[in-house]
């Protein structure tokens, strides 16, 4: 599904990521773990085609193609969504009207037929059920006066309406308590299937309970500096990332 | 793709077409004669040319006295009042007797501007009156509406069929020496939209004045005066294109509102003349005073813009808030793309007790546009309880426009409420990206996130004009993404 080789990549001028290799086969879920300052936002935001970040060596192949070189859209529109850690406010545009006009640009780039207000609606109320959201949430403004939990539940909502083939959860258990973890990884567990994978960005072992993950990394400056199974995370969790960094150095 | 964001296209504007019609114009320049002329091609009773050459007169001595507005956040090459045309009009075939005689190169052009005049096709439930030039061409519904008691026509009709309500309120809310460019309009208007409504009398469908300026070289200065007659209702539109020209054009318009006891008028503008080329080479000047009397208790007024055209865009729609309880409310979006400058907002004047004034302003500047909101809120020594609330919220599309705020309050009684927020936020690349990780292409988002940013407005037009509205913002906003 996703083959990383040697990334790197600055934003502005500072070298963040040092030569990342990472391969994610189709159905499989991998957690990227590690310090603040590794470089986990960064690549996840590599991956979606962040314009302040840039490449400057490496190349990653999306489904065998460059997904360095399409648009940010084009991305999206080829099944990689991005869950974001801080998604944006955008005032006087309804949540509804938002996944509405995203849900439908996804589908005519598949070759599908657009979905009307009616079927739209229908569609999402299904959604919504799974990530226990309130209804009202979808007649307000994209994320204006939404309560950290309510964003992180609006972009499972998303992700679930638009039904991606890559998903890279960007520390998505960030300021949520246990009962919305819950929630959310209930969401994103919807999606699992033989034909998606996920890349799940974390601090936490936390998160990783309820979604199990196949494969954990451990980054730290930039590059990956330990992969394990699931207990690698367990592992972490009790030794701390000085642990990781100790073994890591020559 | 940031710094492309900026990046200029080439832009359309689609109603840039000059229609081929035989134009009768009088000599170029401005002079007693020439106002004399225009009087007498309007058959002017002795007290209209009389007021005209006053206002000649105090607009010649203000020249003079260079006393041409220079407080502006405006520039241009100064303007040279001789030499424009003062009049043109259509050449009449012959006298109309109905719409059906209307010269078909005109209804054409109407049509083109999706604005049909022609019985079968009219807008339903609009009524239009059509202004070329300096003429009103065709007004839709006249007779229907007059079964109510409604009047509403061509300026020029209405001071030869309702002489005394003319002589009454012209000049009544907006002075000829109001200002330059009203001293000016007063001088040398030509026609424009008169529209009175009788006591009680709730107007069962839009008014609407479609101005079209065509000829070359030749400015447009119309006169439109609306009055509301106690408890009654009246939703006015007003819309407005030109030909793409080389030469900049002159439009000087002066509007009049007046509404008595309990009375309403709602008076929405879609302004899109020709707003130049991304150069900044032509386009309409367009430099206007708008201002209603709420003279009655309890009386509203609400002025709601959209100001997507013109080179230069100078105007300020106010309210005199006279009577007890009336309300005034300003709603405006401005957007002034490549080399388009923009000085707009209101004056609320509150004069009567316990009245309240509602001022919500958008701009958006992209390219290299430039533009300022100037208000100004004054509480008179007797407006007890008087309350006004401001916001002004400027949007940037990349980093070569400007948006400034100049907000003058005068506050002469203590127990007013003035409030007033600003902000001012670029379109984030956040949300753009945000916009764009979800499948929207730039373009789309842009055009979400604009529309968002303006919807307290949109939503205050009525609903036909709303969706005309959120098109021509697109179509202005086209090509500033890269």
């Amino acid at each position: 599904m996703l083959e990383i080789k040697n990334l790197h990549a600055r934003a502005g001028d500072a070298l963040i990521l040092k030569g990342i290799d990472l391969s994610i086969g189709a159905g499989e879920v991998h957690a990227i773990m590690g310090p603040n300052g590794s470089g986990k936002s960064t690549l996840a935001g590599v991956l979606s085609g962040r314009p302040s970040f840039e490449v400057t060596e490496g190349s990653v192949l999306y489904r065998g193609e460059d997904l360095l070189a399409m648009e940010p859209e084009d991305r999206a529109r080829a099944g990689i969504f991005q869950a974001f850690q801080y998604p944006v406010e955008i005032p006087g545009v309804t949540n509804n009207y938002f996944l509405k006009a995203s849900l439908n640009a996804i589908r005519t780039a598949r070759g599908e037929d657009e979905l009307d207000a009616m079927d739209f609606l229908s569609v999402v109320r299904e959604k919504m059920k799974i990530v226990e959201m309130p209804k009202d949430l979808m007649g307000r403004s994209i994320n204006e006066g939404f309560s950290g939990g309510e964003k992180k539940r609006n972009e499972v909502l998303q992700m679930l309406l638009l039904e991606p083939s890559f998903m890279v959860l960007d520390e998505t258990d960030s300021g949520l308590d246990i009962d919305a973890l819950r929630v959310v990884a209930n969401g994103v567990n919807h999606l699992r299937s033989p034909e998606r994978s996920m890349l799940v960005i974390t601090h936490y072992q936390r998160l990783l309970d309820y979604i199990v993950p196949d494969v954990v990394h451990v980054l730290s400056e930039g590059r990956i500096v330990r992969s394990g199974g699931k207990e690698l995370a367990l592992e972490l969790e009790e030794k701390g990332y000085g642990w990781i960094e100790g073994a890591a150095a020559p | 793709m940031p710094e492309t964001l900026e990046d200029l296209a080439e832009r359309e504007y689609e109603h840039g077409f000059v229609t081929e019609i035989e134009t009768e114009r009088i000599p170029k320049g401005l002079s007693e004669e020439i106002v004399r002329i225009i009087s007498s091609k309007k058959d002017e009773p002795e007290w209209l040319l009389e007021w005209r050459l006053k206002a000649l007169a105090r607009f010649q001595q203000m020249l003079a006295r260079g006393q041409h507005p220079s407080w502006a956040q405006v520039s241009y090459p100064e303007i040279d009042f001789q030499d424009m045309y003062y009049y043109a009009a259509p050449k009449p075939k012959k006298q109309l007797e109905s719409l059906d005689e209307v010269d078909p190169e005109l209804l054409a052009t109407y049509d083109k501007l999706g604005i049909p005049l022609a019985e079968q096709k009219r807008l339903a439930g609009v009524a239009v009156d059509a202004v070329f030039d300096s003429v009103s061409v065709a007004t839709t519904y006249k007779e229907e509406l007059a079964k109510q008691g409604i009047l509403f026509g061509s300026f020029s009709d209405a001071v030869k069929q309702h002489p005394e309500l003319v002589r009454k309120y012209l000049g009544s809310v907006v002075p000829y020496s109001d200002n330059f460019f009203a001293a000016l309009n007063s001088a040398v208007f030509s026609d424009g939209s008169f529209a009175y409504i009788p006591a009680g009398v709730r107007c069962p469908m839009e008014l609407s004045t479609y101005f079209r300026i065509n000829a070359q070289e030749t400015g447009q200065f119309e006169r439109t005066l609306i009055v509301a007659e106690e408890g009654s209702y009246v939703s006015y539109l007003e819309g407005c294109t030109a030909p793409m020209r080389d030469e900049n054009q002159l439009h000087a318009a002066v509007v009049e509102l007046v509404a008595l006891d309990d009375a309403e008028i709602k008076y929405s503008t879609v302004q899109n003349w020709y707003p130049g080329d991304k150069n900044g080479k032509g386009g309409i000047y367009n430099f206007v005073t708008k201002r209603g009397a709420c003279r009655g208790r309890r009386s509203k007024i609400s002025w709601t813009q959209v100001e997507t055209g013109s080179a230069i865009t100078w105007k300020y729609p106010s309210c005199l808030l006279q009577g007890d309880e009336s309300v005034g409310e300003f709603y405006s979006v401005a957007l002034t793309n490549n080399m388009q400058q923009a000085d707009t907002g209101t004056k609320m004047i509150h004069l009567g007790k316990n009245t309240k004034s509602t001022i919500i302003s958008k701009g958006i500047s992209a390219g290299r546009g430039q533009q300022s909101y100037r208000g100004l809120v004054r509480i008179g020594p007797r407006a007890e309880g008087a309350r006004n609330y401001s916001q002004c919220d400027s949007l940037l599309l990349g980093d070569r426009c400007g948006a400034h705020t100049f907000p003058y309050l005068e506050v002469k009684n203590a127990s007013s409420t003035v409030e007033h927020e600003a902000t001012t936020s670029k379109i984030g690349e956040d949300q753009l990206f945000y916009c764009r990780q979800r499948g929207l292409s730039e373009e789309d988002a842009i055009s979400m996130i604009v529309n968002g940013f303006c919807k307290e407005v949109l939503r205050e037009l009525p609903m036909e004009f709303a969706v005309e509205a959120q098109k021509l913002l697109d179509i202005s906003l086209e090509g500033s993404v890269g």
